[in-house]
């Protein structure tokens, strides 16, 4: 899921304000090319690889990739998606609705997934996700690719592919767009009305 | 949302917002292992004191494709026949400990008394003549995953209106979503007033056939009827029900509905029920779909149906904000 999103529903509440770019879009079409190759090395190839875009944030990577290793190695890998609400650890304690469908239109049982997301922070949502892939199959292997590691895990998993490592404060936000990476702060809403808006 | 008890209590965007969530129910539903474990640990039990087939069956699988545990309450096999009245019946399986109650009854407004009897959510599948909110929800979802969308649409709601809770539930959520209603139906099979319906009615089904995007034959019931309101069920075959030979008459894309059980032959005869148009079982598979959500966004969502949804854009979410304050 997109931290952006999930930082602006109840309870938490707020409104996503910028401060510092830290990958503009070259960055981000560089990482994405990097990570390509390293998954065509670490796979040997590409034979069996299936990549799965976490909603949402993670499906545009997901099909950028998939456009990536089509370049590097000529192979068109199945690419799916997954929203992984239903299987989260805090379903009840917070509003958690599906951002989208999942879409997986092939089994897994065999393959070499490559899990995609935005942002890796304290791990639940992979957790979720690793979950949820049961369901689908049961996969050779699991890899995770995420273009930002923002650290603060609560559980033990870490990534195989990452586009940048970022330390942040827990209380700060990643927002990972085509446009590049920024961060920032929730800026709580005003007693009276609206939001304060960043420039 | 902490209870359904009422279509009208979720108004257009909550009807939206529930379709919407639908979606994704569906897509579990088609998977090889159709089970998610969103309501661990949560408790269902369906109190029936009408007969049913479809709907308990539903709520059941819907609860137990969500991982909720169910129990299942017949008033035949329940201290019901030593006398104990519906108050303690409730009070006594609210007291075990669960989280949703599944409610049908031949009264009307069972449901919101129970609702204020005990701390547990409540979910109205069929209150008397009055509402049958998950039916009218299934109704809407199958009708849209046909069209794209309600808006628009003149669907013909036909047969037994007065003692059809489906009806009353069907007439709100389809005008909700944008859709033209037209009731047709003898006027001893109507309600004594229609003041406030936002429909038209018609005495003779053969002057909307042509028109019509949809037509949801109702079933006759029977069980119901105290009185002599139809001549014979030939008769009112021979007006009312969608045959072989109307059937042929419908335009190609118009949908053929039914909410189970039918009476072949009387409101709707074998051809028209197993006609390409009919979506009737379509309507039974994703009403499992649809009291997932509903059953989800009571127990698991942790939210207000429309405030919290996470399609919104910022801007809607600052109001919802705002509305929380």
């Amino acid at each position: 899921m997109a931290e952006r999103e999930r930082a602006a529903t109840p309870p938490r509440g707020g409104v996503f304000q910028p401060r510092t770019t830290v990958m503009d879009a070259a960055d981000l079409r560089r990482a994405v090319t990097r990570i390509a190759h390293e998954v065509v090395e670490r796979n040997h190839g590409l034979e069996g690889v299936a990549l799965i875009g976490l909603q949402t944030g993670g499906v545009p990577l997901a099909h950028r990739l998939h456009e990536a290793l089509l370049n590097v190695d000529g192979t068109d890998v199945p690419v799916g998606t997954l929203d992984v609400a239903f299987y989260r650890d805090d379903i009840g304690l917070r509003p958690v609705l599906p951002e989208e469908v999942t879409d997986i239109a092939f089994d897994l049982t065999g393959l070499r997934v490559v899990l995609v997301d935005d942002v890796l922070f304290t791990g639940r949502t992979v957790r979720a996700a690793l979950n949820a892939l049961n369901d689908y199959g049961r996969p050779r292997s699991v890899q995770l690719a995420v273009m930002v590691d923002r650290g603060h895990r609560q559980l033990p998993i870490r990534p195989d592919y990452v586009g940048k490592n970022l330390p942040t404060r827990f209380d700060e936000q990643v927002d990972v767009s085509a446009d590049g990476v920024v961060i920032g702060d929730v800026v709580p809403q005003r007693p009276g009305g609206g939001a304060e808006r960043g420039a | 949302m902490r209870h359904l008890l009422s279509i009208a209590d979720l108004g257009a965007d909550g009807i939206e917002e529930v379709l919407r969530l639908t979606d994704s129910f569906v897509e579990v539903s088609g998977r090889a292992i159709p089970k998610v474990p969103a309501l661990r640990g949560k408790t269902v039990v369906s109190l029936f004191y009408e007969d049913s087939t479809r709907t308990r069956l539903s709520f059941e699988t819907a609860a137990k494709r969500l991982s909720a545990d169910t129990m299942t309450f017949s008033v035949s096999a329940s201290a019901v026949n030593k006398g104990e009245g519906l108050r303690d019946t409730v009070e006594t399986i609210a007291a075990m400990g669960i989280d949703a109650m599944v409610v049908r009854h031949k009264s009307a407004g069972v449901p919101w008394r129970i609702a204020s009897w005990i701390d547990a959510s409540v979910i109205n599948a069929g209150d008397g003549w009055h509402e049958h909110p998950t039916q009218a929800l299934l109704d809407c979802y199958t009708i849209r995953s046909r069209r794209g969308s309600l808006r628009g649409m003149r669907i013909a709601i036909v047969g037994d209106v007065k003692h059809s809770r489906v009806a009353r539930s069907d007439v709100v959520a389809f005008t909700a979503l944008g859709a033209e209603v037209v009731l047709v139906a003898p006027p001893t099979l109507l309600p004594p007033s229609l003041e406030g319906w936002p429909v038209s009615v018609s005495h003779r089904i053969d002057d909307v056939l042509g028109t019509v995007d949809a037509v949801y034959l109702l079933r006759l019931q029977r069980e119901r009827m105290i009185e002599a309101l139809i001549p014979s069920l030939r008769e009112y075959r021979a007006v009312y029900g969608l045959t072989a030979d109307r059937v042929r008459r419908l335009g190609p894309d118009t949908l053929v509905m039914h909410p189970g059980p039918m009476n072949r032959g009387v409101e709707i005869d074998a051809e028209a029920a197993g006609d390409v148009r009919s979506v009737i079982t379509a309507q039974v598979a994703n009403g499992v779909a649809v009291r997932m959500a509903v059953l989800y966004l009571i127990l698991g969502a942790g939210t207000d149906l429309v405030a919290a949804s996470p399609a919104v854009d910022e801007r809607v979410l600052e109001e919802a904000g705002t509305a929380r304050d």
